[in-house]
């Protein structure tokens, strides 16, 4: 049987290119991960709130305008969540920091959908959908664009944690909360920061999902996806959410196509949680994460 | 009754313990002293099975078990406490006592739920001897309590009187005085003494406090940095010079 | 005065260990058997039975399941509704398509969901906290996936619904109402006298054990391998039966669109609300579930119609959340905590100290 390697090599890399923009919503995880030591299970949700906030505000005013709405609508979330969840539930065990947030999930799920109804919106945001040929291979443009987008954020997100002042310090507070006290570091301005800034990454996310599917509850199962993302790269790392990213997203499409019709298709929704698990046996931490010491 | 031959424990590029080779014999109490970081908790939790010597050999009543899991080496008859109260915090004092004859309970998934019959008699009968253990630690009056709400020094009881009501062969004490006043200091001391003599058991303790390994200690090993540097009786190890030095130093003597 | 522990002396541990020690708890208890047995049949409507009554006992069977696994293990399964759905579709498989009577397909509804909990709770030796979670959420998608994509399973149709056959059992048919709500209340009530036997007995402990400190329960001599995936059988066990008899006497039929992700997750809301690790809890929190709805169509229809009826869904969903966050900050224990402190103070009561 010839391998049409073609086409292998359209399905691959638009894998990669979607698997960037997983890597770009398991970001929001990471980040808050380092920070709180929290899944935050209400990043779907605040993904959802975002990107459905820029379309309503589309409608009154121009894109620029409306990404600077939604970045303050998110920071003013951060720092509501920050007083509200986060300080009062300062000294408990992450589990209770977990089952917070998935009351959280559900509150601002409900009030997405209060606020904006069941339909689903459109989110124009300029780019066509007409596809384009590199050495003839077929390459979606919105793939192009939204890996474009999000590689830019995921790298400029790891030089900020590396390379400034700010970074080194919320990178602290992750590592050990009263340590990082202990220096001077300013805990609940430390995690504000952070979740302002996976606000904004989940508004990123928002808008370059949305563009792609279209602005409904279904943005909330793509947060999901990004579980398997983090298994396999590991909960606190940002490469590991860059490199895990690319390999759900790979594997998902090459799976779907070759696997795909021997077994009726949807092989997409879960053979990412398949592998996930297959990591969780060979290497719980993922390639990346750190592994839980506990010394008896 | 437990020999250890050359165990060696390395964490990485640690090496935690270098060849210590220590046995306890039956109905002896042995204390384990050394200077901090000295691989006295690594020697308890190679005993407990929560590490495997790499190499290192480990024998129990003369059978060979180095490379037990914690939970057989428990069947066997080991029980131990913890350097940071490992207490079970959501549960109440009573029930984290109970927990300590789960090996030796023998009702099974059924006669569990059903629990009218074999069950609520298993329940009663271990009940009882808990309840022996609660005595003898004094600790009626907060048996209802959880643990997570008592203040140290009980809690340490407690933990105590969890590893008791295993009715181990062998007990492993990790510190069990820390952070005590002397009247709590002498209690525990108590209850280890009466352990030993009343109810037969074998004690291995690592315990800081000097005038409490002089009084109650049938023999005492000495580690420093992963090794065994002196082994004998209290007497013998007090004016050890290799022991001096390692707890303070070469200047001076005490 | 009424309410009194002091005075009240035990004089056997076998006392002392009753399910209900305090003489007024246990009257209570029987006063409320009695009243589930005998009064409601003929008291409530139709209507209240069959979407309130009904609903609420399975889904605190489904809770106290959870509660197991979570609430006194320690281990967070977020896929607890793809089980019910394997019970719901084992036992109806069973019943319909190879005529098991109906008790042995609702326990072999509950033995495969049992069994492929057990699967999934396979990673609990080796990873906790949240990759375990994932390793549960895994177990939604791939039942699901699995579920809808095996033509035996769906047997062929475009939806992978499973209609219930009419419901025999003994020879007796169970078509109206009050005798499904019969059915539901025998056997949930067996369960749950079962279960809480369990806990208060060693496998109660040893699951406790290993939530508060593993390490320290298998030097203890707690086997991890064994209760922890005893746990995961036992709570799937639950879940299967629960989804079985939703499937007989609910939906009248198996499918699998009413066991979606949301559902585990209001499950987990369930027992935290109500209480983990506490069967009282389990029934809190379920009943919370299914009032909170009717509570605030109530309410918003009292205030005339002021909101849009799509409203209600949403502040459902919204208070729920609220409510999860309110209850982790003030009372984690849950509603079953809070309910212990009322008896407190009523210990005392007219007398404050």
């Amino acid at each position: 049987m010839a391998i049409d390697w073609l086409f292998v090599s359209e399905v691959t890399i638009s894998g990669l290119l979607v698997g960037l923009m997983y890597s770009l919503v398991a970001l929001g995880f990471v980040l808050i991960y380092k920070a709180s030591g929290v899944f935050n299970f209400a990043q779907g949700p605040m993904t959802l709130f975002a990107a459905f906030a820029l379309v309503s505000l589309l409608a009154l005013v121009p894109l620029g305008l409306s990404l600077i709405g939604v970045l303050v609508i998110m920071v003013v979330l951060a720092y509501t969540i920050e007083r509200v969840i986060l300080r009062p539930l300062v000294a408990r065990p992450p589990l209770v920091l977990f089952m917070a947030t998935i009351g959280l999930g559900f509150f601002l799920e409900g009030l997405a959908q209060a606020i904006w109804g069941t339909q689903p919106r459109g989110l124009d945001i300029g780019i066509t959908d007409t596809p384009f040929t590199l050495a003839g291979v077929l390459i979606s443009r919105m793939d192009l664009f939204g890996a474009g987008i999000s590689g830019v954020l995921l790298f400029g997100l790891v030089w900020f944690f590396q390379r400034t002042r700010t970074g080194r310090a919320l990178r602290a507070v992750s590592d050990d909360h009263e340590a990082a006290l202990s220096v001077g570091i300013p805990l609940r301005r430390a995690w504000t920061i952070t979740w302002a800034i996976a606000g904004i990454v989940a508004l990123a996310a928002g808008i370059l999902w949305g563009a792609r599917l279209g602005v409904s509850f279904s943005l909330t199962l793509i947060a999901l996806k990004a579980l398997p993302v983090l298994i396999i790269g590991g909960f606190d790392s940002v490469p590991g959410a860059i490199i895990g990213g690319l390999i759900v997203g790979t594997s998902e499409n090459l799976a779907e196509v070759f696997l795909g019709p021997s077994v009726g298709g949807g092989i997409k929704d879960f053979f990412p949680y398949l592998l996930a698990l297959v990591f969780l046996w060979a290497r719980p931490y993922g390639l990346f994460g750190r592994e839980i010491i506990e010394r008896v | 009754m437990l020999e250890c031959k050359n165990v060696h424990v390395s964490f990485g590029i640690l090496k935690a313990l270098n060849g210590v080779s220590l046995h306890i014999e039956k109905g002896e109490i042995l204390a384990i002293i050394g200077p901090n970081g000295a691989g006295k908790t690594t020697m308890i939790n190679v005993i407990s099975g929560v590490y495997h010597p790499t190499p290192g050999r480990i024998f129990f009543e003369g059978k060979e078990r180095t490379f037990m899991p914690p939970h057989p080496v428990a069947a066997l008859g080991i029980a131990r406490t913890f350097q940071n109260v490992a207490l079970f915090k959501g549960m109440r004092v009573l029930d984290n006592i109970m927990i300590g004859r789960h090996l030796h309970m023998r009702s099974g998934f059924f006669s569990q739920g059903i629990y009218w019959g074999f069950g609520q008699k298993e329940e009663i009968r271990h009940r009882e001897a808990v309840e022996r253990v609660i005595d003898w630690l004094e600790i009626e009056h907060i048996r209802k309590v959880p643990a997570g709400m008592l203040p140290y020094g009980l809690q340490k009881r407690v933990e105590l009187g969890r590893a008791l009501a295993a009715e181990p062969k062998l007990l492993l004490l990790d510190e069990p005085m820390a952070g005590m006043n002397l009247e709590e200091k002498e209690d525990i001391a108590r209850f280890i003494i009466d352990a030993n003599e009343e109810l037969g058991t074998t004690i291995a303790l690592i315990e800081h406090d000097m005038g409490v390994v002089m009084d109650i200690s049938d023999r005492v090993v000495v580690l420093d940095y992963g090794e065994k540097i002196a082994e004998g009786t209290p007497e013998e190890i007090k004016n050890n010079e290799k022991v001096i030095k390692a707890y303070l130093g070469t200047a001076g003597r005490r | 005065m009424f309410y009194r522990e002091c005075g009240n002396y035990k004089a056997t541990y076998k006392e002392d260990m009753a399910i209900f020690p305090i003489p007024l708890d246990k009257w209570g208890f029987f006063i409320i058997l009695i009243f589930a047995f005998l009064v409601v049949p003929f008291m409530a409507n139709d209507y209240w039975i069959s979407s309130i009554i009904i609903p609420f006992l399975i889904f605190s069977l489904s809770a106290l399941g959870l509660n197991f696994l979570t609430g006194y293990a320690g281990q967070l399964s977020l896929g607890h509704a793809a089980f019910m759905a394997v019970g719901a579709y084992g036992s109806v498989i069973l019943y319909g398509r190879y005529e098991v009577p109906f008790l042995l397909s609702l326990m072999g509804g509950g033995l495969v969901a049992a069994a492929v909990g057990t699967l999934f709770g396979i990673p609990s030796l080796k990873i906790k906290g949240f990759y375990l979670a994932v390793s549960t959420l895994a177990a939604q998608f791939i039942i699901h996936w699995a579920i809808t994509h095996s033509k035996w399973v769906s047997g062929g149709g475009v939806y992978a619904t499973v209609d219930t056959p009419p419901l025999y059992i003994f020879g007796w048919l169970v078509d109206t109402v009050v005798k499904k709500y019969y059915v539901s209340l025998f056997i949930v009530v067996a369960m749950v006298l079962f279960g809480k036997n369990l806990v208060r007995s060693r496998t109660g402990r040893a699951w406790m054990s290993i939530r508060d400190m593993d390490v320290a329960s298998e030097i203890i001599g707690v086997s991890q391998f064994r209760y922890k995936l005893l746990a995961f059988a036992v709570s799937s066990f639950y879940a299967g039966i629960a989804g079985g008899l939703l499937a007989f006497v609910y939906y009248m039929a198996a499918n699998i669109e009413e066991f979606h992700l949301h559902l585990s997750f209001k499950l987990l809301g369930m027992i935290i609300v109500g209480g983990m690790g506490s069967v009282l809890g389990s029934f809190l929190g379920a009943a919370f579930i299914v009032l909170l709805p009717l509570f605030i169509s109530r309410m918003v229809s009292s205030w005339g119609g002021l909101f849009p009826a799509d409203l209600l869904a949403n502040l459902e969903l919204m208070i729920f959340g609220g409510l999860i966050i309110f209850f982790l900050i003030v009372e984690p224990f849950g509603l079953a905590r809070l309910w212990i402190t009322v008896k407190d103070k009523l210990r005392l009561w007219p007398f404050p100290y």
